[in-house]
This record gives C-alpha cells, sequence and structure tokens, in this order.
C-alpha cells in the first residue's frame, strides 16, 4: 500500500475514533435532557404519585429554621436522628420516604414535615390512622413546635434544638 | 434489611419515563466493531500481510461476543444506561487490535531472527473476552436485583480478603516480576487481586450504608473542621494496614493505592464528610513516607520517577522506551501498524497505552481518556439516580475503581507519578483483569436498569393494607 493511502487510513481511524465519541457525547447529552421533556402519561402515574402534594418552597438561606434534627423517641427506631435542612421530610413506610417506619399502624406516606416561615410544619398526607401532636389529631398543616411529641402509627417523635 | 434512614435518598422525587435506547446501543457497538475491523485491516496493510480468513473469523466473533451481550441487556436489563456496553466494547475491541499488533511486531522479528514464532496474545485475549462475555451473562442472568448483594455483605468482605491474601499461600502463590500477585492451580493462573477489588467494593457498599450514620453524625471538633470520634476510626486503620500489608507482603504498589483510594471515597460519599479525605489524605502521605523509607522497591519506583534519563539503560528502560515511544506517536500518531511499541517491555499489558499512544498519538490517547470518562461518568450517574443507598455506594464504588485504576496506570506510563504496576481496565493483556472489568460493567448495567426503570416496581409495603387502629 502506498505512504498516501496509509496516511489516509491512520487519519481515518482517528477520524472513526472520535467520531465514536462525539456521537456518543451528543446521545449523552439528549439523554441528560430526556426527563425533563418526557412528561409522564397518566396511565403510568400511580395514583398515590397524583395524589401527592406539590413540593413546599425552598425556604430562604438567611432565614433560620428553628430545631435542627428529627429524633425518634419512642417505637422501634428508638433514638433514631435526623438532621434537619431546608428540606421536606416525609414518614411513611414507602421506602423512598425520608424516615421508613416498619410499622404495621403507619401508612405507605403518612405524613411530611416541612420549612415554613422559620418553623416546621407537619402535614398528614391522608393516612389510615392519623397523624398526631401529642393529643391532637391533625387535620391540616400544623406548626410543630420544639419539643411537642409527634405521633405516626406507634413512633413518636420530636424536634429537637 | 431494612435502612432506617436514608439521608441520599432525594425526596419527592417525581418518577419520569425514560426511553429504553436499546436501538442507540445497538448502533454504537456496530460502530465499535467497524472500528476495530478498520483498525485490523490498517495493521495489515502497513505489515503487508493480506487479510485472511483467520481475520475475518476473529472479527466475527468478536461481533458476536458484543451482540450476545447486548441481546442480553435487552432480554433482562431493558432500561440499562446505553452507553456503558458500547464503550466498554470498544476500549476491549482497541485492546485486542494493539495486542494483535504486538503479535505481528513480534512475528516479524522472529522471523528476522529466524527464531521460532512466538504464540500470538490476541486468541488467548479473545478467549479471556469469551469468558468475560459469558460471565457478564450470567451475572445479568443470575442478579436481578443489585440489593441482593447487600445481604451477603459480610461473606463478600471475607471472601474479599481472603482472594487479597491468597497470592501469599505457599504453593499456589507466584512471585512474577517481583510482586506476589498470582495464584497458580494446574496450569492456570491468575490475579485474585481484581476478583477481590469487586468483593471488597461490595463490602464497602453493604458496610457503610449500616454504619455511615454513626460515621456522619458523631464527630469532635478540631482546627474548625468535625472529626470523626476515635473509636469510629476503626474502619479506616483497618483499610489503610490492609493495603499498607499489600504493599509490604506482596510488594505492589497499585492495588495498595486503589483499595486505600476506593475506600476513602466512598468513604466520603457515604457521609459527605470532607473530613475523611483529609483524614484518608494524610495516612495515605504518612503510609508513602514510611514505604519509601522502609522498602527498596518503593524508593526505586520514586527514584526511576524523578529521574528516568540517568537509569535509561536498567531500571528505568522501561519507563524511557515509553517516553520514546509517546514522543514518535506525536499528535498523530505513527498509525496502526507504523511504530515500534514492541520495544517497550510488556507492551501489551502494564504499557498497553504507551503502544497506542504510539501508534494513535496524543488525539487516540485524548479519545480513549474521554471513553473511560464516558464510562465513569455513566457509571457515577447510575450511582445519582439509584434510589437505594447500598446501590448508589456500590456504584459509585465500581466506577471509582475504574478511574483511580485508569489515573495510577496512565499517570504512571506518562511519568505524571511513580509507576506501579497495574492493568489499564480493558486495554490491557490478561483474563483476571479483563473479566474482572466486565463484571463491573454488568453490575453498573444491573444498577442503571434499576435507575432507569420508568415504573417503580418494587415489592414494597404499599401494598399491604394499613391496620385500622380499633377505638374502643
Amino acid at each position: 500500500m502506498s505512504e498516501l493511502a496509509l496516511t489516509l487510513v491512520r487519519l481515518g481511524f482517528l477520524t472513526l475514533l472520535w467520531a465514536f465519541v462525539l456521537i456518543t457525547v451528543l446521545a449523552l447529552r439528549r439523554d441528560l435532557r430526556q426527563p425533563a421533556e418526557a412528561r409522564p402519561t397518566g396511565r403510568e402515574r400511580k395514583p398515590a404519585r397524583t395524589a401527592r402534594p406539590p413540593k413546599p418552597p425552598r425556604v430562604a438561606k438567611q432565614q433560620k429554621v428553628k430545631g435542627s434534627k428529627i429524633v425518634v423517641i419512642e417505637g422501634p427506631l428508638n433514638g433514631t436522628i435526623i438532621p434537619l435542612g431546608d428540606v421536606q421530610i416525609t414518614i411513611g413506610r414507602a421506602p423512598d420516604s425520608t424516615l421508613i417506619i416498619d410499622d404495621d399502624y403507619a401508612s405507605s406516606r403518612h405524613a411530611r414535615i416541612y420549612p415554613s416561615e422559620g418553623s416546621w410544619v407537619v402535614e398528614d398526607l391522608g393516612s389510615t390512622n392519623g397523624t398526631w401532636i401529642d393529643r391532637t389529631r391533625i387535620t391540616s398543616p400544623t406548626v410543630l413546635p420544639v419539643g411537642a411529641p409527634l405521633r405516626v402509627g406507634r413512633t413518636t417523635l420530636q424536634i429537637q434544638k | 434489611m431494612s435502612i432506617p434512614i436514608d439521608v441520599m435518598a432525594p425526596v419527592g422525587r417525581a418518577i419520569r419515563k425514560q426511553p429504553s435506547r436499546r436501538n442507540l446501543e445497538l448502533v454504537l457497538l456496530v460502530f465499535a466493531w467497524a472500528v476495530g475491523v478498520l483498525g485490523t485491516l490498517q495493521i495489515g496493510w502497513a505489515n503487508g500481510v493480506e487479510p485472511n480468513s483467520q481475520l475475518w473469523i476473529t472479527t466475527g466473533v468478536v461481533g458476536m461476543l458484543a451482540l450476545v451481550m447486548h441481546g442480553m441487556v435487552r432480554w433482562k436489563a431493558r432500561y440499562a444506561d446505553p452507553f456503558l456496553l458500547p464503550v466498554a466494547t470498544l476500549l476491549t475491541i482497541l485492546g485486542l487490535v494493539m495486542i494483535y499488533r504486538l503479535d505481528v511486531a513480534a512475528t516479524e522479528r522472529a522471523v528476522l531472527n529466524g527464531s521460532p514464532e512466538p504464540t500470538p496474545d490476541a486468541y488467548s485475549q479473545l478467549t479471556w473476552f469469551t469468558v468475560a462475555v459469558i460471565l457478564f451473562v450470567s451475572v445479568l442472568f443470575l442478579l436481578r436485583d443489585h440489593r441482593i448483594l447487600q445481604r451477603y455483605t459480610y461473606t463478600f468482605g471475607f471472601a474479599g480478603l481472603f482472594l487479597l491474601v491468597l497470592p501469599l499461600a505457599p504453593i499456589i502463590g507466584t512471585t512474577v516480576n517481583g510482586a506476589t500477585l498470582w495464584v497458580r492451580l494446574g496450569g492456570f493462573s491468575f490475579q485474585p487481586a481484581e476478583l477481590a477489588k469487586i468483593l471488597l467494593t461490595i463490602f464497602f457498599a453493604g458496610y457503610l450504608v449500616e454504619k455511615r450514620d454513626s460515621l456522619a453524625l458523631v464527630r469532635t471538633k478540631f482546627l474548625g473542621i468535625g472529626f470523626p470520634r476515635l473509636k469510629d476510626l476503626g474502619p479506616i486503620i483497618v483499610a489503610w494496614l490492609v493495603s499498607l500489608g499489600v504493599l509490604v507482603f506482596q510488594r505492589d504498589l497499585g492495588t495498595s493505592l486503589l483499595f486505600f483510594g476506593l475506600f476513602v471515597s466512598m468513604l466520603y460519599i457515604a457521609t459527605q464528610r470532607r473530613s475523611w479525605l483529609i483524614l484518608g489524605g494524610l495516612m495515605f502521605i504518612v503510609g508513602a513516607v514510611l514505604a519509601y523509607f522502609a522498602f527498596g522497591h518503593v524508593r526505586l519506583r520514586v527514584t526511576v520517577w524523578l529521574d528516568p534519563w540517568t537509569y535509561a539503560n536498567d531500571d528505568g528502560y522501561q519507563i524511557v522506551q515509553s517516553l520514546f515511544g509517546l514522543a514518535n506517536g506525536g499528535i498523530l500518531g505513527a498509525g496502526l501498524g507504523q511504530g515500534f511499541p514492541n520495544l517497550v517491555p510488556f507492551a501489551n499489558t502494564d504499557f498497553i497505552v504507551a503502544a497506542l499512544g504510539e501508534e494513535l498519538g496524543v488525539t487516540g490517547l485524548i479519545a480513549m481518556l474521554l471513553l473511560y470518562a464516558i464510562l465513569v461518568e455513566r457509571g457515577l450517574r447510575a450511582a445519582v439516580s439509584v434510589r437505594d443507598s447500598f446501590g448508589q455506594l456500590l456504584a459509585a464504588g465500581l466506577s471509582i475503581t475504574l478511574a483511580l485504576q485508569v489515573f495510577v496506570i496512565i499517570g504512571g506510563v506518562t511519568r505524571l507519578i511513580p509507576l506501579t504496576g497495574l492493568t489499564t481496565p480493558f486495554l490491557s493483556y490478561g483474563g483476571s483483569s479483563l473479566i474482572a472489568n466486565w463484571i463491573i460493567v454488568a453490575l453498573l448495567l444491573r444498577i442503571s436498569d434499576r435507575a432507569r426503570r420508568p415504573e417503580v416496581t418494587m415489592p414494597s409495603p404499599d401494598e399491604a393494607v394499613t391496620q385500622v387502629v380499633r377505638r374502643v
């Protein structure tokens, strides 16, 4: 084979190698964008998902939210500590909950706790046995004061400083 | 096993439909195969070897193996990442092409010297690739869910440690080129450390999922940074000692570096605490300084690294030849079949990157580094998007193993860091390494399949009915 042909093949090989890399990277970019564009159809959505409340608005950074952690003070997970940040916490039996309680008396998506205007608010997500602050069953989103016992199934939680 | 707190699990993530993109995978696979065929033909043309039937059969077999893997992914991991398989296949094919090229050089040289022709390595590498594909297929077939691995955390841990020390066993252990890495059983030798790498990653992932809360939350402040308590330091000290042990008894710098780096980065990912990185870095420096003063072979590596030209004819011969090769390659490379990569000792194992760099130039080398980057990125992407902490840690750990290994060996060959004997994933000649890396790809595919599956079909407690409290 002539020198020229070999040079062409040599450059051709490198071009092909780079073409593979570039095609992959381009497809990869599409792959990254895809999920945001593809809207889930109704059929694929689970009913539980549609009933899910929208994400709470994020609290501004400078706003200091009272309480730094949630502690389980009673129940099978006694002693568990969850650090509180600026995002909501979900409680339930579903494996994607923040606090997964393996308790027959808790619903799969039982309650959520989210920051709002400097305090933590509890909302019951339509649980079977209810979410209780002290002895009161909550019916609407309620502010959870630091130290108040929050009961979900057989578990009691408390916000601590 | 249930994990009570899932700090890393994203809260309130909507489930989105991900297209499976299997066809894209197939197109990329065919592309990778075509690159390999062109490379093989080019070597033939440059060396005056006519493309014979043997060559077509070999390329055909490689294509078939790729299709088998693709079919398996279609069947058992439909939603898995479409990039992992083609990229890993292309790297393996590039390795095969280069090994074939070195075979051609070795044959030419033998003919020139009038000595008998050496047995070609390309065919045994192809055999290893076949074994790797069989294992790849079995992992995807047998392992339906990566979370099953978590049940055997400690079994994997012990098995990994056992494999790691196996080369030190009296009869079967073998020392090759100063490093006790090999186990020989009935004419059949392998490097157990390659497999141990996977088993220990599984162990680290399972262990850290269990222990990360105490490792992350309990800490004492020192110099403004929260450091873990002394009693929580146990695992990192054990990992450090094991790494040092590998260095001392097996004289294997690369594996030792790989394990410690892997453990520290997984600790960091699990706890998200920078103090572990600082601690790990400090322990690494202490270990490195100790090793430098205590062991001649480590000192030699460093000396050669700092000044290879003084030792160009003895201890630095390999690295100097590698640098000459890379310089000869330049920007665009000498062209496949047109360089002299066979002048570097161990050109098809440790120094395959030097051989590829000589013939494909820095252009080709960067393309290959990008392929590794894509591979690692896809692995980490699987780690980010899978929902269970064990899967997250496992995918991240496996990707980091790949990344660390590529960095350590390519850094060594290009004289960025002292040379340590590690194989280049997918490219190097050698069965253990090829098999281990393909198992890693299979595990990553399994995890990414779980991560990208559109509908979560977990046997979750969702289905169980909540019991109603009866009020009397």
